[in-house]
């Protein structure tokens, strides 16, 4: 075993920090055995986020199987399946924090029959880390986590070139793949791209800058998701409050009480704004802004709370306040792109399913499917007539009741839905609204 | 100009509070499983907050052992008291007593408590069930949906879960099937300190640290009292020390520590090298696998 535990440093001075600093959350992909689960074991270990009783079931597991190293992988892959197969088949969460920001990491597998697993962790992913092979360059999955990954919209995309040390950390190697990623995901629209060549198993540009690198002028991986700027990435613009519950207390204390809670999906509300309440039109304005330690001065996303309202109007579970003069579309009609996850039947024309969008429940009918996605190639197939597991597509819809729906380029929350089968009440659909993010 | 950026903990708090409010929306009838243990008394708390001003909207249901502290016990009755929400008590002794399980040789009560807890649950009709589990507690965990889906017999499918999309969730459900909700997945065990120092929660004094009588058995460290009294040939000694975790009586150990105070235990947090399960639970050790073997069958 050549893994020592790292030094043990005092924490006690950046604590506050530890818990004060913000939030990013990112999604992992790559093909198989590209070192995804090494380099997440990796960026836990150097951070000092595996508890030595972990390390030690990782070190006697890695010793009874004859590795030389300590697999690093064993640490995520956490299903018995998995770890007998040794992939990765399911989306597994970590979680880690530095003084700068607590991280929170989505760890999907890669293979085809996956793709609904990478949508799922790219949903609220702020980063898609994408890896690729050193040794293999630029595959056809590469493409299809990168065409997912702003699919769904994801901010900022990293790749990692992997496994430097397998090929002398030469600087040829890495260029040559980068001008290749940048040349097709000029097609897809990625607003941030960034490069790191790394080493997951050795840790090179991992956590620590590498020394065999030293052609390469970029942060570390680590240094460089500490830095990113998401603050920006949320929409401040837009008020959209998706009303989640009625509070009405049933009590002699707080008899009068009438507060709409829920989660400030996109924009920043204050007391004494006007609103417009949908679907029942009507304006008013924000009284108040509670929360259980006592009213706000404002409320913006994801921050939880209760909004009550100068005038009495009959606002249900299901509704939107929104400013009058910037409204989300109020419509039946749905045009999506949709990612298939169900294994046991396909998406076909003329099928009803049950629709969830922000907080409100209907009956959606699929009326047109326009084309489907090959998530590889990004080829259009119009002649497509049904969607199967993992597969892509455009459809139009009509809805049983109007959604208060944004693109969901323009706002990820009041873009999306999910589709939900009425016999079996499984999730069946991931859904994005809107015309394509892309052009391909 | 305000950053408009929420710092990570208020962040955690409101996920966990969107989570809870859906629940109540969408589902008949909630119930929370209450232990006593710091993780549900922070998901009590959240509750708290998630529906103010009006009470709790669903109860809380203590699956008794029998093997408590007490003075677990005595904070349960106190945020009772404080707070207003019904609580329903599902007693194990009585389980036991009826033939519905059986005492197990080790003498814990880890894994017959969930047949009563499923029986419980049938009882009331209960079709959500928060628990305070959180993904970074253990391997298995780490895959569980927010909103876990089980069938009518309470058992937990990792191959087969729902797909968790955004923060929509789907509880949808048919008859005798459930859902558990965890609105802490997200939380780690420092966080989860962190938010009570913030926050200033109740707890029952066995997580900080006193000094205590205790012994040592297979490098853990537990305290002499009725539910573990001295064996033979063994000598008692006396250590300043605290509980991270509330498990059985019988079975659960507490570690060394000089934190009297609730800051205290998040310095100590932040500094260790141990998961809390690994150090203080004797019923988890048993296998690689040991979480995943019982989460299928019902536990949580
Ligand atoms: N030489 C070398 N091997 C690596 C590196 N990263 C991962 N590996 C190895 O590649 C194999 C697959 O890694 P794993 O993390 O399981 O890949 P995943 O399928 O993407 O999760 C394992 O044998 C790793 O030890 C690297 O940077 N250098
Ligand atoms: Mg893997």
């Amino acid at each position: 075993m050549t893994t020592t535990l790292p030094e043990d440093t005092g924490t006690s001075e950046t604590l506050n920090e530890v818990v004060s600093g913000d939030l990013l959350r990112f999604a992992t992909a790559g093909s198989v055995d590209d070192g995804k689960s090494t380099l997440i074991g990796r960026l836990l270990f150097d951070s000092k986020s595996i508890f030595a009783d972990q390390l030690e079931s990782v070190e006697q597991v890695s010793k009874d199987r004859g590795n030389d190293y300590a697999d690093l992988s064993l640490l995520t892959d956490g299903l018995r399946a998995e770890r007998e197969q040794g992939i990765t088949i399911d989306v597994a969460y970590r979680y880690f924090a530095t003084p700068k920001r607590k991280f929170i990491i989505a760890d999907t597998p890669g293979h085809t029959q996956y793709t609904r697993n990478m949508v799922t962790g790219a949903s609220t992913a702020d980063v898609a880390l994408i890896l690729v092979d050193a040794r293999k360059g630029v595959v056809e999955q590469s493409r299809r986590h990168t065409f997912l990954a702003t699919l769904l919209g994801v901010p900022h995309v990293v790749v990692c070139v992997n496994k430097m040390d397998l090929v002398d950390y030469d600087e040829q190697v890495f260029e040559q793949i980068r001008a290749e990623f940048t040349e097709f995901a000029s097609r897809l629209r990625v607003p941030d791209l960034t490069f790191i060549p790394v080493s997951a198993l050795v840790g090179d540009n991992v956590v620590t800058r590498s020394e065999k690198m030293p052609w390469f002028d970029g942060s570390p991986l680590l240094s460089h998701l500490e830095r990113l700027h998401v603050a920006s990435d949320r929409n401040l613009v837009d008020v959209r409050f998706p009303v989640q519950y009625v509070i009405r207390p049933q009590q002699t204390d707080a008899r009068d009480y009438r507060g709409y809670a829920g989660t400030v999906a996109s924009g920043v509300m204050k007391p004494g704004d006007r609103v417009l309440a949908l679907p029942a039109g009507l304006e008013t304005t924000i009284e108040s802004i509670d929360t259980a330690d006592g009213p706000v001065a404002e409320a913006y996303p994801p921050m939880s709370v209760t909004v009550r309202l100068a005038d009495e109007i009959d606002i249900s579970r299901g509704d939107m306040i929104c400013r009058p003069n910037n409204a989300p579309t109020v419509t039946q009609d749905v045009d999506a792109q949709i990612c298939w996850m169900d294994e046991s039947a396909s998406l076909v024309q003329g099928k009803k399913y049950a629709i969830k969008h922000t907080t409100r429940w209907a009956r959606a009918m699929v009326k047109t499917i326009s084309y489907r996605v090959d998530v590889n190639t990004l080829h259009r197939d119009e002649e497509a007539t049904e969607i199967k597991l993992n597969e892509i597509a455009r459809i139009k819809m009509r809805v049983t009741k109007p959604l208060f729906v944004d693109s969901y380029q323009a706002n990820r929350q009041t873009g999306a839905f999910i589709l939900v089968d009425e016999a079996t009440n499984k999730t069946v659909a991931a859904g994005m609204i809107g015309g394509p993010a892309h052009q391909y | 100009m305000k950053s408009h950026v929420l710092s990570q903990l208020r962040s955690l708090e409101a996920e966990s509070i969107h989570i809870m409010r859906e629940v109540v929306a969408e589902m008949e009838r909630p119930c929370l499983l209450f232990s006593g243990g710091k993780d549900s008394i922070v998901m009590l708390h959240l509750a708290v907050k998630a529906f103010a001003p009006a009470r709790v909207p669903f109860p809380i249901m203590h699956v008794d052992t029998g093997l408590n502290f007490q003075t677990v016990l005595d904070c349960r009755d106190r945020w009772v008291e404080r707070t207003g929400v019904q609580l329903v008590v599902a007693s194990v002794q009585e389980g036991i007593d009826r033939g519905l399980v059986q005492e197990e040789p080790n003498g814990s009560r880890n894994r017959i408590q969930t047949p009563v807890l499923l029986e419980a649950v049938e009882k009331h009709g209960f079709d959500a069930l928060f628990g305070g589990g959180r993904r970074d507690e253990e391997k298995a965990r780490a895959k569980e949906r927010v909103f876990s889906f089980r069938d009518d017999f309470g058992q937990w499918d990792p191959k087969n879960q729902r797909p968790e999309i955004w923060s929509l969730y789907n509880g949808r459900v048919h008859q005798g099937e459930s859902i558990r909700v965890f609105p802490l997945s997200n939380w780690t065990e420092l966080d989860i300190w962190a938010y009570l120092e913030a926050e200033e929660i109740d707890l029952p004094d066995l997580y900080l640290a006193k000094e205590r009588e205790v012994v040592e058995r297979g490098g853990m460290l537990f305290e002499v009292n009725g539910f573990t009294p001295l064996k033979e040939g063994e000598t008692a000694e006396v250590r300043s020390t605290r509980y991270r975790t509330v498990g059985d009586a019988n079975l659960t150990a507490c570690v060394e520590s000089a934190a009297t105070t609730l800051h205290g235990v998040v310095e100590e947090v932040a500094a260790v090298r141990l998961t809390e399960r690994g150090a203080t639970r004797g019923d988890d050790k048993v296998s690689e696998a040991a979480m995943e073997d019982r989460k299928k069958e019902g536990y949580f």
